[in-house]
């Protein structure tokens, strides 16, 4: 029981990590009706930019305080995501305002591999550290009832509190606010949205650099995690099944979807494994996806689409 | 009109003229360039390998740019082409096919893959192209009887995993002693990774241990399920076969389980620095093997490399790297193309550019003595290593380094592979594979032909 435990919490913890990188898709999703197939490579990105930046701080201002380096490093590659999420609506989406979604997701393809090429050309392409300060050492809990005790992983408690606090700030955001309201608007419907007034290519810009804060949290966990090189872009595939599953419009369903993700693949993994030969888990999640969607084509949070014939 | 048709005249004079004058310049230019020996070089500079690929090509990349600032080989210059494959096996094919006819033939490839290697072994023998693979590859091909091409020199995956074993053995007490225990196999779940697999089990037949596989899927990110059936069953070992990312993965997630570090050894393509040095002093205990060398910054190539190589500002990448274990990696694998195109100089003409063909009986007939490598500036680095038509691998010395949180040291003494475990299964893996493939085996007394 207290291994089935340990899977259990693990799967959870991982779920929440995989919600923040899903998270990146609804919210632009939701906003512009764009699936964006470059989330991966701006997580990538964000977390080469935040280890670099710290990096060459203490060198460039003399700083020897980790913690200063992180937060300048922080803003730095904020801005710097920023500055992509800019140049994305200025020179791309801006152009396709009304086409075809498959031709937006081919665009954010093509911007994917840009993004990933143009971060190791400029940051390089060897594995680079992002400290903050995360404990890597496990803890013991529940030793009293159960043998060995339950073991927690401290880094990714964290992780998952911090993930699930940015969530919850997000799910505000876009209920609470007039700009939620208005990229809302904007994902329900582009012309009708631009026909009361609101400024299409602003809330753009907006919804992509909120996309860009969420891949910049998302990389400095993960880049912590396992350190930063272009294997963070697979993180963005493992969240795939994440928005099949929760719905590609809805912030609780990445939540949830995560969580059933995390779960599903860890427990799969353990006691499903070794029966087949093992390293299931990843194609496992895509397994219990398409289950969910045999059901609820929309996924478990989606708005249902009823056209009128 | 008389002054246009002077002015014409001349002109035409004048370049006729030069065409006399540069023509022998010309022919001596295509002479040079005849005597030049073209190395492709597959690379993965990008992408999710490209941390561990290049410091390896780097260093391959150099030691070919030093034998040209030396004279060259016997006067031959060293020419070399890069190709990008991340690692994946349908583009190092394609590689292999953009590249193989270039600079009047290729030498011989290198692919550092195993997945490629597979795909390689049926076109090199068509093309009469020798695949060297130090360190990697068809474990089976030490056999050179049915794999005439294919030179997995140093060592193989077989020998890595013997050796490991040995090691355990000997920190046990004796391989009655490792009746019993439990030892985890985490691989990449790709050919590489599933080459160990029938040596281990062949172990674990002869020892009683038991013996769990855990396959870890490409790139190796996501590992908690792997650690947390590792923490379930309590391996008393866990041998890492990673690559890339993996490597460090396992070790943090090792670090997060409170799996001892202590307990884990890897392969030698899991015992660099990129494997190491994100994790530090999470990583303090683990022990991988080496394929004879380590991080060797005070060899003499590598002191050379820094002099005639970096000093002139022709190094290929950072100058920090210089003498990392996965730059002499690659270092010593281009050595050893060098020496096998110096060894076939030997019968076919120094000073003389050799083919594929010329260049594979070199590597067949390879002798690098302790005297040779010493004055290769290789003293300390490797041991001697000779081939022979039936043995394409050469030599099997393998030692232990240790990680203590900011580098590697050496931790064991120098090991050999049991070739009574071993032989036996190259001999019959090779037999399935020549009457599979047609292949009729070379017999001793064809090969001294």
């Amino acid at each position: 029981m207290g291994f089935f435990l340990e899977v259990l919490i693990g799967g959870l913890m991982t779920g929440m990590l995989y919600s923040l990188v899903a998270l990146g898709f609804v919210l632009i999703f939701k906003a512009s009706g764009v699936f964006n197939f470059a989330q991966g490579a701006m997580v990538l990105f964000a977390a080469l930019a935040m280890a670099r930046f710290s990096e060459w701080i203490p060198g460039w201002l003399g700083v020897d305080n980790l913690m200063v380096a992180n937060i300048l490093a922080f803003i730095i590659a904020a801005f710097l995501m920023f500055v992509v999420a800019w140049l994305i609506e200025r020179l791309v989406l801006r152009h396709l305002v009304n086409q075809e979604g498959a031709t937006l997701l081919m665009a954010t393809l093509g911007i994917a591999y840009f993004i990933d090429g143009l971060g190791q050309t400029v940051f390089g392409s060897d594995i680079y550290k992002i400290d903050v300060g995360m404990p890597k050492e496990p803890v013991m809990v529940l030793q009293g009832v159960f043998e060995g005790g339950l073991l927690i992983n401290k880094e990714d408690f964290i992780a998952a509190l911090v993930a699930a606090m940015l969530v919850a700030a997000l799910a505000l955001f876009f209920q609470k606010t007039a700009t939620g309201r208005a990229l809302r608007a904007v994902a329900d419907d582009h012309q009708a949205a631009q026909s009361i007034g609101i400024p299409l290519n602003r809330i753009w810009v907006i919804v992509w650099c909120v996309a860009g804060v969420v891949a910049l949290v998302a990389g400095i966990i993960w880049g912590s995690k396992m350190g930063v090189q272009f294997s963070l872009v697979t993180v963005a595939l493992r969240a795939l099944p994440v928005v099949i599953l929760g719905g590609l419009t809805s912030v609780p369903g990445a939540i949830i979807g995560g969580l059933i993700i995390g779960v599903g693949e860890k427990v799969s993994e353990v006691y499903l494994g070794p029966l087949v030969g093992g390293g299931i888990e990843i194609w496992f999640a895509y397994m219990l996806a398409l289950v969910f969607l045999l059901f609820r084509p929309q996924g478990l949070f989606g708005e249902k689409i009823i056209d009128r014939v | 009109m008389n002054m246009r048709k002077y002015a014409l005249a001349a002109s035409l004079a004048a370049i006729g003229l030069s065409f006399t004058l540069t023509a022998p310049v010309h022919a001596q230019a295509k002479g040079k360039q005849a005597q030049e020996q073209f190395f492709p070089v597959l690379v993965y500079r990008t992408g999710a390998y490209a941390p561990n690929g290049a410091p390896w090509a780097n260093g391959f990349v150099d030691y070919i740019k030093l034998v040209n600032a030396t004279g060259g080989i016997n006067g031959v210059k060293a020419t070399f082409e890069e190709c990008e494959t991340g690692y994946a096996t349908d583009r190092s094919v394609e590689c292999y096919e953009r590249l193989k006819n270039k600079g009047g033939g290729a030498t011989a490839f290198q692919s550092l893959s195993t997945g490629a290697t597979f795909a390689l072994t049926e076109k090199a023998p068509v093309d009469k192209i020798p695949l060297i693979t130090a360190g990697y590859g068809r474990s089976e091909s030490a056999n050179g009887a049915v794999f005439t091409w294919n030179f997995p020199l140093l060592g193989t995956y077989w020998v890595g995993a013997d050796v490991l074993i040995q090691h355990l053995a000997k920190k046990e007490g004796g391989f009655d002693k490792l009746k019993g225990k439990k030892i985890a196999l985490v691989y990449h779940d790709s050919p590489y990774g599933k080459e160990p697999i029938p040596l281990l089990q062949e172990r674990a037949r002869m020892h009683g241990f038991e013996l769990s596989l855990l396959p870890v899927a490409h790139p190796g990110v996501e590992q908690k399920s792997t650690w947390l059936q590792i923490r379930q069953n309590r391996p008393d070992y866990v041998l890492l076969w990673g690559w890339g990312v993996m490597n460090s993965t396992s070790l943090k997630e090792a670090q997060a389980t409170g799996y001892p570090r202590e307990k884990m050894y890897g392969i030698w393509w899991a015992g660099a620095e990129p494997d190491v040095k994100d994790v530090g002093e999470g990583a303090k205990g683990y022990s991988a093997l080496t394929l004879q060398h380590g991080a060797e910054p005070n060899a003499k190539v590598v002191k050379d490399i820094l002099a005639q190589v970096h000093a002139k500002g022709q190094g290929t990448g950072p100058k920090d790297e210089v003498g990392s274990v996965l730059y002499m990696r690659g270092l010593i694998s281009a050595m050893l193309g060098v020496e096998g195109v110096k060894r076939a100089q030997e019968r076919y003409g120094k000073g003389k550019t050799m083919t594929g063909e010329q260049t594979r009986w070199g590597l067949e007939n390879l002798d690098l003595d302790q005297k040779k490598l010493d004055g290769l500036g290789f003293a300390g680095v490797m041991r001697p290593v000779q081939t022979s038509c039936l043995d394409h691998m050469g030599s099997s010395w393998v030692r232990v380094h240790t990680w203590d949180g900011s580098k590697w040291n050496f931790s064991s003494d120098w090991y050999q592979a049991d070739d009574k475990v071993i032989r036996p299964m190259v001999m019959l893996t090779s037999a399935r594979y020549a009457e599979e493939k047609k292949i009729t085996p070379r017999t001793p007394e064809q090969c001294k032909q």
